[in-house]
């Protein structure tokens, strides 16, 4: 470049005196007036101009990859028959007929009979209901619970984020299994309730420790920063600055886990700590099931099949979400 | 230490140029960062002396500059000048009013007042947020309602840092790096402040988008008569945009002057290896000293005694180690030109003889370069 004293003061108004490409907008900048054209202006918005936020992008990409529609067809299905079963499921799953045990499939029902006699086609469909219903009642409870007392420990800091790790340490020291048994075995209920209790008991460390870190991350960028200048109290920017920007990798975890609580729930309702009967759930029937693999296996295969797929497509889901969210990763 | 420190009250003094009133002002200031080791109880071990008491005063309507190399200090004064960060030590004046360990109620006034520029400008702006959202955001904290609301406001700040107002509803991510810094200096606006802290604001930056932050922020400060306290590592520019400059090292302020005092009559040796850095493109100007300094920038935990910069001075004496200099108007000094050194160079920048090079594998390197 020919004039290379751009800084010099002598250079008066104030102006730098054209440095190349850059004289033009110099002269744009110091009249205040000129906007900046096209060229220069923001890039990648749509053709209508309309804004764009991440969660948007996000769901622009997730309509597009198949493992989310797939996934998320199969949820919405769940959903549906749990709260409706009534709709592909004309009979009752506690009218059992013991002659009828261990029979095969036959017009009217499809799947068989089980050891009791009861329709395995309709448990199946009623079990759905118990898992989704654990699924996401102990994932919110979990989500509520962690997010909150992560997101506090990570913005404060200090002796309470000391302590926070401490029982999350404690809590990750409990065999899951061995505790369900424990602390199951007292409780004499065939309601949900208490298998959601111990799993928001024991789930909610695993939540606090990535809503932790993730605050602790999005703490420090300047916008915060530049929020305290401002003179903002605590809350505005927790609510208005922190969590927006750090709720992503608790989505992200607290979907996949969703499909971890609900094969939580089968193997407690297996062992006999969780639901039991005459509650209708897939860990239920897969342990009343299995004495008679070798004679029935029908019996065993649909509640373990549907079980199966439905965790699939919960963690499945919980891929795709966080692919969609945290492009970096891919 | 913060005794044997010229106070800021003389800088003023019988100075026609600064019959300004003093905006903010801090003595002996000090961050001192805590160091944390053992087993199995953790105590402090030390402390990183990031800021080790520094005097310095910010005029009305002035620019100060703040120069010195990476981990010297600057960003820390900055962030404590804005009460980012609470000092360990000394003492913050902000328009009379002690506000070194003042609350957030108490200081709820005060930041409208004194608004910052960060450096990176894609870290500074929440993703999350509109254009228009984070502009705003200052005067819903604060309560301010301009007349003709608080969107018309916006669209003007867009205006006046030469952005298009229609962009109110755009996020961050949509826009480039200067035009995010625009954003940002928008932002800082928004409260019209008495004092804006800006923190390298083009260092991040490409080199032709620096200029027009540059004039930009020059422009605000001159037509909006905001004090600025410009933080950055290139001479050039705080040349261009600072009326007076400080100068730092590790932690201390060694040079204080008006701008043609410190460019052109530097005192202190650091300032004047500092100077013969930069680089010069005019092949027919007089040639410059050239100074290279040996070492590394001492650890701030354990800075050296006396003169911090004895370890990497040529003219370092006994007394050096011992006594640390006051940063005083020595003899020579134009008024206002304080300098921190018991053995100052003379107040010049022209080459004086031999070059100084003061790391003996540079100076092999030379030699083995000129026999060739």
């Amino acid at each position: 470049m020919p004039e290379q004293k751009p800084w010099d003061e002598t250079t008066g108004s104030g102006a730098i005196s054209g440095a190349g490409a850059g004289g033009a907008m110099d002269l744009a900048v110091d009249e205040g007036t000129t906007l900046e054209k096209t060229p220069g202006g923001p890039e990648g918005t749509g053709p209508a101009g309309k804004p764009r936020s991440l969660w948007s992008d996000a769901w622009r990409d997730l309509r597009r990859n198949p493992v989310f529609i797939v996934s998320g067809l199969i949820i919405l299905f769940l959903v549906v028959i749990s709260i409706w079963p009534s709709l592909i499921a004309d009979q009752d799953p506690l009218n059992c007929d013991l002659a009828k045990a261990q029979e095969g499939s036959r017009p009217g029902h499809p799947f068989g009979f089980d050891g009791q006699g009861c329709d395995v086609y309709t448990r199946t469909v009623y079990g759905a209901r118990t898992s989704v219903a654990v699924g996401v009642l102990s994932t919110l409870g979990v989500s509520l619970l962690g997010g909150v007392l992560g997101g506090l420990a990570g913005f404060f800091g200090g002796g309470w984020d000391a302590v926070l790790s401490r029982i999350t340490d404690i809590f990750f020291g409990i065999p899951v299994v061995l505790g369900g048994l424990v602390f199951l075995s007292v409780v004499a209920s065939s309601t949900v309730w208490p298998v959601i209790g111990f799993i928001v008991l024991l789930g909610w460390p695993q939540i606090a420790r990535i809503a932790r870190g993730s605050v602790i991350t999005v703490k420090q960028n300047d916008y915060v920063q530049a929020a305290r200048a401002l003179g903002a109290s605590n809350s505005r920017m927790m609510l208005r600055h922190i969590a927006p920007n750090a709720i992503a990798p608790v989505i992200v975890v607290a979907t996949i886990a969703l499909g971890t609580f609900i094969s939580l729930e089968a193997t407690l309702s297996y062992l006999g700590v969780g639901l039991k009967p005459p509650a209708v759930s897939w860990g239920i029937d897969i342990s009343a099931a299995s004495q008679y693999v070798r004679n029935a296996p029908h019996m065993l295969l649909w509640p373990a099949g549907a079980l199966a797929v439905t965790v699939l497509a919960f963690i499945m889901l919980g891929d795709a979400v966080r692919d969609a969210l945290d492009p970096k990763l891919r | 230490m913060s005794e044997n420190v010229t106070l800021p009250e003389q800088q003023g003094s019988s100075d026609g140029v600064r019959e300004r009133r003093e905006l903010l002002s801090v003595e002996g200031m000090a961050m001192h960062f805590p160091i944390y080791g053992g087993f199995p109880f953790k105590r402090q071990v030390g402390a990183v002396k990031a800021v080790d008491g520094i005097d310095l005063s910010v005029y009305e309507g002035e620019s100060l500059g703040l120069v010195g190399e990476s981990g010297c200090g600057k960003s820390t004064t900055g962030r404590m000048m804005t009460r980012l960060l609470e000092p360990t030590g000394g003492k913050i004046t902000y328009r009379g009013q002690d506000i070194t360990h003042a609350g957030r109620r108490q200081l709820a006034p005060i930041r409208s007042e004194i608004q910052m520029i960060f450096q990176d400008p894609y870290s500074s702006l929440n993703p999350r947020q509109t254009v228009g959202t984070i502009i705003k955001s200052p005067m819903e904290v604060n309560g301010v309602n301009p007349s003709g609301g608080r969107e018309n406001r916006v669209r003007e700040l867009l205006e006046l840092v030469g952005l298009n107002p229609e962009h109110y509803n755009r996020f961050p991510h949509e826009f480039s790096g200067g035009q995010r810094q625009r954003i940002g200096v928008a932002r800082a606006l928004a409260l019209q402040p008495k004092l804006i802290v800006a923190d390298e604001p083009v260092s991040a930056l490409d080199v032709s988008i620096q200029a027009q932050v540059v004039n930009l922020l020059q422009k605000v400060q001159r037509e909006m008569g905001i004090a600025f306290v410009f933080i950055a590592h290139d001479l050039a520019i705080v040349r261009h945009f600072s009326e007076r400059v400080a100068v730092m090292y590790l932690g201390k302020v060694v040079e204080v002057a008006d701008r043609d005092s410190l460019y052109n009559r530097p005192r202190h040796p650091y300032t004047h290896a500092l100077l013969s850095a930069v680089p010069e493109a005019d092949v027919d100007s007089a040639s410059k000293e050239r100074i290279r300094l040996e070492g590394d920038v001492p650890s701030p935990v354990n800075p050296p005694s006396g003169c911090r910069f004895r370890t990497r001075c040529w003219k370092a004496q006994d007394k050096c180690a011992t006594d640390e200099p006051p940063l005083v108007q020595i003899s020579g000094n134009r008024e206002g030109h304080l300098t921190a050194c018991h053995f100052p160079e003379d107040p010049t920048t022209e080459k004086t003889g031999a070059d100084i090079v003061l790391d003996p594998a540079l100076a092999q390197l030379e030699k083995t370069a000129d026999t060739e």
